[in-house]
């Protein structure tokens, strides 16, 4: 017999990933492209979605290659993509209007001001879950609509579209001009600020806020659905779901059960805990958001916290300063030290996200002296993202009066033991790594698998979950108060760093 | 014997020229300084660039001598990194193997466990990452003597014994190693522990230099078959991913 495989696509904030899975839920091959990062003023952050659809055309038919594989042994295709990330394009010409503003972009910070001062702005909160910030997509599809002359009209008579990166790169898969189609999913959806978390459709009262065209936007659909064959790329291959990267990540950990919660470690970290049929509102600046929808069953909701910049510290080190000259080498650095020395660096690059939610915060450096070395400064770098998920795990603790008793992670920088340790000790409780560090795409393989009946269901699934590592704690508690205080006091300094417009 | 290779030549009068002045060089100055083609020193740039010998300016385009000829006699490839080119070959082959991973690289002549995943059955397990294992008596450190004849030619004298089954005369040891080059990866029964049997194949990085060992661990029955030598199919899985982590790492022919 033929094996048959399911196909994954990440398409992350730094690259986008093609990978092979075979029933076991093991990866069978890999192909990965990085994307430039354009930083074209302070605050901002582009990519160019056409590279990335570029990439996306190289590399897919590389990962079937490298399996030994034809296109007609992919049973189905998956999509998870970074979110919030916002591409508006022409539908006639394919080509996309300027570059994609990325989830990190500060620039509608003005906007989000003048937005959270309009009477109707209680509205936004109520309906879609989210509080009113930069890092959603709305201000941005605004913003670009204001500031090209004649492009609302176009949207209007949806002559432009809009989409995030999974609608994107549907629409280029199944046709682009000629007949693609123009959907995303509801976990991508309910980024938006648009979307009605309860009816998972589009708010007309949100839309009229954020004065956002509905003739621009994708058809809504459940994450696991076939929404068609591929046109081009792997043609016939069935695209068979989407979803959100750390959404994904949540069901590549098998997290199907209210209660269960995995963080991601990427670019950023985002801590997810689903929260069954019900949408729960936090008291402590974590989103709700949709987890996953399975075809026509109800949506699954999750409580989120977000962490802006975890690696992309790491790769600030590497690429902004030229201290190290691979992301992991931060751990051979930060162990020629044995502490931080009393140094603490805080990455509020795009303001900080939860439990603040402080978009004028700006990142710092503290508790300089001549004794600092970039090993110390390595460990700080480390550490940052320990006190972070800290920080959001407390939050999550606080909002459903439970104590977390492990954590499940995934993503790249779960390869660093120095930091993984380091969060066991910050969290004091253990550590724990699946046998699949690519779990966004192991998710949007399993969503796209189950939609085309290639895994039977969600228990099967489960099976596959496997401890790869674990790490327990071993912070002296009267060191880690200590710890936790000064990350504390070097996180105030950092507020009020952006001044308002007088 | 073969004269002297001409691009190695040239390859080294690149560098000589790098090395002085500004250090700081377009292909066109190279290529008129030395009398070549602009393709010829186009082509060598490349290849030095590829092997981190020299670097290329982003914006000028002009090249200098890399990081990597600075650190020549240090690793090449830092632990760390080499953990993180192969987390996702580890995590595979454990899941198929049902054994435990290890990828380890040499350290003082021992082996220095760098990366290490689970036996996929959720038991209670300690992730080992940091700890030594001894090279003779164990599949990766077979691995890592094999392909590194210094390191092979520093054991002397009466080798550790573990259990019964411990390779301890150095001659003994030096034909094993020869078996492993010839067929590519390594075993070990019962060597290091009773009831334990293991599998290790070499990481190449560029070039086909040999940077790490990945293997795996288990219960001697259910690492070996009835007539007490490895499954095959165990280790056709470890060879393959072995191979997987060297091809990510740059070593085309393997
Ligand atoms: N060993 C390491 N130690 C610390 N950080 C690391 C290590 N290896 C990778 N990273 C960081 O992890 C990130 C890469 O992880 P991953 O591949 O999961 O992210 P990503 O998928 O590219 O992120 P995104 O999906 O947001 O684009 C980079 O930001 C990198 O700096
Ligand atoms: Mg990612």
């Amino acid at each position: 017999m033929v094996e048959r495989y399911v196909m994954a696509v990440d398409q992350g904030t730094t690259s986008t990933r093609c990978i092979l899975f075979d029933h076991g839920g093991r990866l069978v091959s890999v192909t990965q492209r990085e994307h430039k990062q354009h930083f074209p003023r302070p605050g901002w952050v582009e990519h160019d979605a056409m590279e990335i659809w570029r990439n996306l055309e190289r590399i897919a038919p590389e990962a079937v290659a490298q399996a030994g594989a034809t296109p007609d042994q992919v049973a189905a295709l998956g999509i998870a993509n970074q979110r919030e990330t916002t591409v508006l394009w022409d539908r006639h010409t394919g080509r996309p209007i300027g570059h994609a503003i990325v989830w990190q972009d500060t620039r509608t910070d003005r906007l989000v001001d003048e937005l959270a001062a309009h009477p109707l702005a209680d509205l936004v909160r109520e309906r879609c879950g989210l509080p009113l910030a930069t890092y959603f997509s709305a201000p941005r599809i605004r913003w670009m609509l204001d500031n090209r002359p004649g492009l609302r009209e176009r949207a209007e008579r949806g002559d432009v579209l809009f989409g995030t990166m999974e609608s994107w790169l549907i629409w280029n898969l199944t046709g682009g001009p000629e007949g693609g189609l123009h959907v995303t999913d509801v976990t991508n959806a309910s980024r938006t600020l648009l979307m009605n978390l309860t009816t998972l459709d589009w708010d007309d009262e949100l839309l009229a806020f954020f004065g956002v065209p509905r003739a621009m936007l994708p058809r809504i659909r459940p994450s696991t659905e076939t929404y068609g064959p591929a046109r081009r790329v792997l043609p016939g291959v069935r695209i068979a779901a989407a979803l959100g990267d750390q959404q994904a990540a949540l069901f590549g950990q098998t997290c199907f059960a209210p209660g269960e919660a995995k963080c991601t470690y990427g670019t950023g970290a985002f801590l997810l805990l689903n929260t069954g049929n019900e949408p729960v509102r936090s008291a402590h600046g974590l989103l709700t958001t949709v987890g996953y929808q399975i075809g026509s069953e109800p949506a699954v909701y999750a409580l989120e916290g977000s962490i802006a910049i975890t690696g992309a510290l790491v790769q600030w080190f590497r690429d902004g300063l030229g201290i190290i000259g691979s992301a992991p080498e931060i751990e051979t650095l930060a162990r020629t030290v044995d502490d931080n020395g009393g140094c603490y660096i805080v990455p509020a690059f795009s303001g900080l996200f939860t439990p603040y939610w402080r978009s004028e915060a700006r990142g710092i450096i503290v508790g300089l002296t001549s004794y600092i070395t970039k090993g110390h400064l390595a460990r700080a770098v480390l550490e940052a993202t320990g006190w972070q998920t800290r920080e959001v795990v407390d939050a999550m603790n606080a909002d459903s009066g439970l104590a977390l008793k492990a954590l499940k992670v995934d993503g790249g920088m779960t390869a660093d033991n120095l930091l993984m340790q380091f969060i066991s000790d910050v969290l004091n409780v253990p550590v724990i790594r699946p046998m699949a560090a690519e779990t966004v795409s192991l998710g949007a393989a399993y969503a796209a698998g189950l939609a085309v009946g290639y895994w039977p269901d969600l228990e099967g699934l489960r099976r596959n979950w496997h401890r790869a590592a674990q790490w327990l704690p071993a912070m002296d508690p009267a060191r880690r108060e200590v710890e936790y205080d000064n990350w504390r006091r070097a996180v105030e300094r950092t507020f009020d760093w952006i001044k308002p417009e007088s | 014997m073969p004269g002297p290779v001409q691009s190695i030549e040239r390859a080294a009068a690149i560098l000589r020229l790098l090395a002085r002045g500004s250090g700081r060089l377009g292909v066109s100055e190279i290529a008129g300084s030395l009398g070549l083609a602009r393709g010829t020193a186009h082509g060598i740039l490349r290849t030095l660039h590829g092997v981190g010998f020299v670097e290329q300016d982003e914006e000028t385009g002009k090249y200098r001598l890399g990081a990597a000829l600075l650190h020549l006699g240090t690793s090449y490839l830092d632990v760390n990194e080499l953990r993180s080119r192969a987390i996702n070959w580890a995590d595979a082959l454990a899941a198929r193997s049902g054994e435990a991973v290890r990828i380890g690289t040499p350290l003082d002549g021992k082996v220095l466990v760098v990366h290490h995943v689970f036996r996929p059955d959720d038991t209670l397990q300690t992730l080992d990452v940091g700890a030594l294992l001894p090279a003779h008596a164990t599949a990766l450190g077979k691995v890592l003597l094999a392909y590194d004849a210094g390191a092979a030619a520093a054991l002397h004298g009466e080798l550790e014994p573990f259990t019964r089954r411990t390779t301890t005369v150095p001659r003994e040891l030096a034909r094993m190693l020869a078996e492993v080059r010839d067929m590519g990866w390594a075993a070990e029964v019962e060597e290091m522990t009773v009831g334990e049997a293991g599998v290790a194949a070499p990481i190449r990085g560029q070039g086909g230099l040999v940077v790490g060992a990945m293997g795996i661990t288990g219960a001697v029955e259910r690492i070996c078959g009835p007539g007490g030598r490895p499954k095959p199919t165990l280790v056709t899985g470890v060879r393959d991913a072995a191979r997987a982590v060297s091809r990510d790492l740059g070593a085309s022919r393997w």
